[in-house]
């Protein structure tokens, strides 16, 4: 029997036998590359030791190998189901230090993209979190299919904007990549309107049903202590009683024009971070209308000249930029000596921070919990591991 | 608290420090008062929210340590360093003070070697347990022949 190591947290056991059982690296509840070593007393487990790093790209080493123009399409590469996010924190950082502006249009197109984005995300979070919990829903692939095809109709938006449905170098350094072409704002107005009024059928598919809350409530629970202690962010936070969001707290581009508000829950289950979630599809949604009608003319970047790789020079400084991202505070430490390369960069990845919460808040649940609780977390492993 | 308060408090509290800027703070502290800086920062400043931790090569001038913590409440951000002694790779873990730095201490441990003192668990994270070297120390270069090549 192995010991199990510090790193785990252990529930007071005096018993009998316990079993060790590896879940992944290829789970299918664990949306990504990610082994959990649990260890049970039963059905109930009594500590977790989580091994990840099975997707590590060298990302921090990469980015001290590639210039400011060329990074921001690999950073789409770390969180790769909300890929406009990273992009967004890497240009934010560089900005910062090089004082660069940014023209009105293109903060507001990177608003609309980013909150894009967020839907998209959380689409693919309600589907694959419900299909974890399969049988429980009555075969719980329905929803999943439901929020898939909601969610092509985003990646369709993205396609039409930059050519790329999921990975998209759409952030650049002074601004963004592309112009909207004629007829997108309609389309993504219809689309918008679309989601939303599913979103509704959503949760009345899911809040009626005694199975999917017996599931995700009182299941998981994260304090508010254990949440700030560990640095969780985003919808976690803010479904364990934290009214924090960087769109509110630290407004970057041009967030304090908008009208949204800032869904909390004070529990910290799943059924709490559902909760904050699914209000959050239709803050996004507002944010976007507004951003869409009082988009402003103008040029989409500071930099006309973009086209060539090695132009943009930063001098020599740091910066912390963080963005809201669709799991929480994605944020890029950057150090520039004055070249055309950073000296230095961090990524603080949500997912990261999020996951680092598993061990405490498993042990006392069941095997099946595991997945829910895993699920209601949202990792997404491009951004643990980098 | 106010930042003007806070400022005076890191005054008064640790003279050695030197503070830049007041949004973030961003503190150097000598080595040897990394961990009660980091406690005086989450007692007294309120700051409970550990955004992360790691580790600046700054080649012969040794590693320098960064931490970030936030008081969510009242808007106070604190960047914390500490430079350690050219070819000294040494300090003291966080982990005491914010269960947040476990994993952001594995991995700059992982990345640079940096070995902190107190850490319950510090072993490598995203490498594997057989890889050889720090890669993102700057005497790693991006085509060190290493193994493992399997």
């Amino acid at each position: 029997m192995a010991t199990p190591t510090l790193s785990q947290v252990e529930l007071d056991y005096s018993g009998g036998e316990r079993l060790t059982m590896n879940m992944g690296p290829q789970h299918p509840s664990a949306h990504g590359v990610f082994r959990a070593i649990l260890t049970l007393e039963g059905e109930t487990v009594v500590a977790v030791d989580a091994v990840i790093g099975y997707l590590h790209r060298c990302h921090e080493k990469l980015a001290e190998t590639l210039t400011y123009a060329q990074y921001p399409s690999i950073a789409s590469k770390t969180d790769y189901v909300a890929a406009m996010t990273s992009e967004f924190a890497y240009v934010l950082a560089a900005e910062e230090i090089g004082k660069i502006d940014v023209p009105r249009r293109a903060q507001y197109l990177r608003v609309v993209t980013a909150e894009l984005q967020r839907v998209a995300s959380h689409l693919l979070w309600l589907g694959t979190w419900c299909m974890d919990m399969g049988g429980a829903l009555g075969g719980g692939a329905t929803i999943f299919l439901y929020t898939i095809r909601e969610r092509e109709l985003i990646l369709d938006l993205f396609e039409s904007l930059v050519g790329a449905r999921l990975l998209y170098g759409f952030y650049q350094v002074g601004g963004v990549r592309y112009d909207i072409p004629s007829g997108w704002a309609d389309t993504c107005r219809t689309t918008i309107d679309l989601i939303e009024q599913r979103i509704g059928e959503y949760e009345r598919l899911l809040e009626q049903n005694p199975f999917f809350l017996a599931r995700a409530q009182g299941v998981g629970v994260i304090s508010r202590a254990l949440a700030e202690d560990v640095g969780i962010a985003g919808p976690l936070l803010r479904a364990s009683g934290v009214n924090f969001d960087l769109r509110r707290a630290a407004a970057y581009s041009s967030y304090q024009d908008f009208q949204f508000t800032v869904p909390t829950e004070i529990v910290g289950d799943c059924l709490s971070r559902y909760r904050v979630r699914m209000a959050e599809f239709r803050e996004s949604i507002r944010i976007v209308r507004q951003a869409l009608d009082g988009l402003p003319e103008g040029p989409i970047s500071s930099r006309p000249g973009l086209k060539s790789v090695a132009q943009i020079r930063i001098p020599k400084g740091e910066a912390y930029a963080r963005v809201e991202g669709p799991r929480g505070e994605v944020g890029c430490y950057l150090i520039a000596d004055g070249s055309a390369k950073p000296y230095r960069m961090k990524w603080r990845g949500a997912s990261f921070s999020n996951l680092a919460v598993l061990p405490h808040i498993i042990p006392g649940h069941k095997v099946a919990d595991v997945v829910a609780i895993m699920g209601s977390v949202d990792p997404v492993f491009g951004e643990v591991d980098r | 608290m106010t930042r003007a308060h806070a400022a005076t408090l890191i005054g008064e509290r640790f003279g050695t420090a030197q503070v830049q800027g007041d949004a973030p703070f961003v503190v150097t502290v000598p080595v040897d008062q990394w961990q009660p800086f980091a406690a005086f920062a989450k007692n007294e400043l309120g700051c409970h929210f550990f955004s992360f931790s790691t580790a600046v090569d700054w080649k012969e001038q040794g590693l320098e340590i960064v931490a970030r913590v936030d008081n969510l409440d009242e808007g106070i951000s604190m960047v914390m360093k500490t430079r350690l002694a050219p070819g000294v790779s040494e300090c003291a873990s966080l982990v005491p003070v914010y269960r947040g730095a476990n994993w952001m201490e594995r991995e700059c441990f992982d990345m640079f070697g940096v070995r902190f003192v107190g850490h319950p668990d510090l072993r490598r994270i995203l490498l594997g347990d057989d890889w050889v070297g720090h890669p993102l120390l700057k005497s790693y270069a991006v085509d060190t022949p290493y193994p493992p090549y399997r």
